[in-house]
């Protein structure tokens, strides 16, 4: 078909598919002459946002020098600043794929196996899977490495021009929609002894993580559906792991395959990229869980405050040990605390908004926030944490690729300055 | 024995097992289809700690030398020092116990089946899977060597890759893997493991 057609022609020929659609006469001719006709930028067919609204993904994508046309991403972070609610669009989801692309995958080739130490072998297609019960879970998902003094928000985090973005981007929250794994799990009858599973992803380099099977039975998810739609391909289209509240190197996208087994298996990420090092040259290894976190993300690093007078200091804050039960907010420092109020739905191992009204009197003032979840975990300041790892806070100045910890989440302050501006004030 | 409803019930939610004596699976009927044996055996890449799935095949340094100047050279350098396209993988050896440990596969990395696991399934980009299991024996024979973990004629196979002990293997916490799973007895505390 031709793209020279003038938007008129193409307009009325939209139109008569449409009312096709809506007369039920989807014959194949007309089906296929509407999908194939409709440009993805019609708003009718697929919608845009305003012209007016930009906020996108920041990180970078390197060509990998030596084998040409391959790229590599660094991680894309999601613009938590203008954030609203609780959900992220699946557009502005975060990403980290270890610099793999996503495979362009069918849905209707896809395929899961799943095998080990179970009575019944099984392969699922995507069709097979979608036939199950399914069940819709809110879930945040976050790096372990959101907000840490390395990695991908290592090198911001130091600068006083850090954005809520730059420091804590590699965390979002959606709508997922899919089958829970017990119930995959139940079809093919796990065997006494069997203590893990290792997960599998479809794309090169082939991503497996280990996860105890403690955790797979309690609230894994297969998921096929983000925020009311198929995944996106950077997502793991067609079918992702979702392991609620866990780092998000757990959560394989595209998966293929789970092995169910009696140890875990000790993948080249799990065992060489993510443990933690101590001062004492031990590693921790497998911390999985993330811990009770919060953040401001208005008024936050690099935004500018107007006149005077009256704002709604807002954020974020979630645990992955469950739900948020509490959230202060401090606009001295830290040296008083006032509760904030907790916007519904509040639900466990999602993100959770909260807001403070506050009167700006045009003085400095150093805004931070702490979370409080239902078990009773507090999120710590950095003095706190760094006497958990048995570090001092110069630790976490060190160069990024060196101060490698992940589940930082050290409360995050915001200096508002007299001229209104505000900045990143943590290190 | 007979699965009762009940009890399928229970197996689905994982409370429960009904056993091998059922030909069909509780609950949904006949979802899925069962793989051949090569089916299994074609896509399971996963090798344990115990190398139980490793398959056939043996390689020693020497036998590694064309293919990781042909292969290999490329990205991690000719003597396997690294460069911006890829990783260090031979040498390195630092302190740990500093801010600013050394991370290189000789000094970190806890289990010589990682490496047979992950130059199979991830090596070389774009080419992935075009390497013999022979092949695979033979590249991590010579990373081990010329890491100085295993002598120079050393052959490895399925019986000797996963007797080879990593000099940081006992760099980690908990140590035992039977310990790994269960975070509260770990001690671990809202996202943090001692």
């Amino acid at each position: 078909m031709s793209s020279k057609r003038s938007p008129r022609r193409q307009f009325l020929k939209n139109g008569a598919a449409l009312a096709s659609f809506a007369a039920g006469a989807i014959s194949s001719s007309s089906g296929k002459l509407f999908a194939a006709d409709v440009p993805s930028a019609d708003l009718h067919a697929y919608g845009q946002r305003s012209r007016f609204e930009n906020d996108v993904r920041i990180g970078s994508l390197a060509l990998w020098p030596i084998v040409p046309g391959a790229r590599r991403d660094y991680g894309f972070r999601s613009p938590l600043q203008d954030s609203m609610g609780i959900i992220t669009p699946a557009s502005l989801h975060f990403i980290i794929s270890h610099g793999h692309e996503p495979p362009d995958i069918d849905s209707r080739d896809h395929q899961l196996m799943i095998h080990g130490m179970v009575d019944r072998p099984l392969i699922f297609t995507l069709d097979e899977i979608k036939r199950l019960p399914s069940v819709s879970r809110l879930h945040f998902l976050e790096c372990h490495g959101n907000s840490a003094a390395a990695g991908i928000t290592g090198e911001p985090r130091k600068l006083t021009s850090a954005t809520v973005q730059d420091t804590h981007g590699l965390t979002s929250c959606s709508v997922w929609t899919g089958v829970p794994l017990t119930l995959l799990l139940g079809q093919v009858g796990v065997q006494k002894g069997a203590s893990w599973i290792v997960a599998e992803g479809s794309e090169t380099g082939r991503h497996t993580k280990s996860i105890p099977l403690e955790k797979a039975m309690d609230d894994c998810l297969l998921a096929y559906g983000q925020n009311g739609e198929a995944l996106r391909p950077e997502q793991g289209y067609p079918l992702r792991l979702l392991v609620p509240g866990w780092q998000g190197i757990n959560n394989v996208k595209w998966l293929r395959r789970i092995y169910v087994v009696d140890q875990p298996y000790m993948a080249m990420m799990e065992s060489t990229k993510y443990p933690s090092p101590r001062l004492d040259g031990k590693s921790r290894w497998f911390e999985s869980e993330m811990g009770p976190k919060s953040v401001i993300t208005r008024p936050s690093g690099g935004q500018q405050l107007g006149s005077r007078g009256f704002y709604e200091i807002t954020g974020l804050a979630w645990s992955g040990g469950g739900a948020v039960r509490r959230v202060e907010v401090s606009v001295d420092g830290g040296r008083t605390w006032k509760d904030a109020q907790l916007q519904q739905p509040i639900v466990p191992k999602a993100h959770t908004r909260f807001g403070l009204s506050w009167t700006w009197n045009g003085e400095e003032a150093m805004l931070q926030s702490r979370c409080t979840d239902d078990q009773g975990h507090v999120q710590p300041t950095l003095a706190e944490l760094s006497k958990y790892w048995g570090v001092d806070a110069d630790y976490f100045r060190l160069p990024p690729t060196t101060a490698d910890m992940g589940n930082f989440n050290s409360i995050q302050p915001w200096k508002v300055s007299r001229d209104g501006s505000v900045s990143n004030a943590l290190l | 024995m007979r699965c009762s409803s009940l009890l399928s019930a229970l197996a689905v939610l994982g409370l429960a097992e009904c056993s091998v004596a059922f030909a069909q699976a509780p609950g949904y009927g006949n979802l899925g289809r069962a793989p051949s044996r090569e089916e299994i055996q074609a896509w399971n890449q996963s090798i344990g700690p115990q190398g139980k799935e490793l398959p056939p095949g043996s390689g020693t340094a020497k036998q590694a030398e064309e293919i990781f100047a042909a292969k290999c050279a490329a990205c991690h350098g000719p003597n396997g020092e690294g460069s911006q396209a890829a990783p260090r993988l031979i040498g390195g050896r630092g302190a740990l116990n500093t801010p600013t440990p050394s991370r290189t596969l000789a000094n970190y990395w806890p289990f010589a089946t990682t490496v047979w696991d992950y130059i199979n399934r991830a090596m070389p980009p774009k080419q992935e899977g075009s390497l013999s299991a022979s092949d695979v024996y033979a590249l991590t024979a010579f990373i081990l060597y010329r890491n100085e973990i295993i002598p120079e004629g050393q052959v490895l196979d399925a019986a000797s890759l996963p007797k080879v002990k990593m000099p940081n293997r006992d760099g980690f916490i908990p140590d035992r893997l039977e310990d790994i799973h269960s975070l509260r007895a770990r001690g671990c505390n809202a996202g943090h493991c001692p």
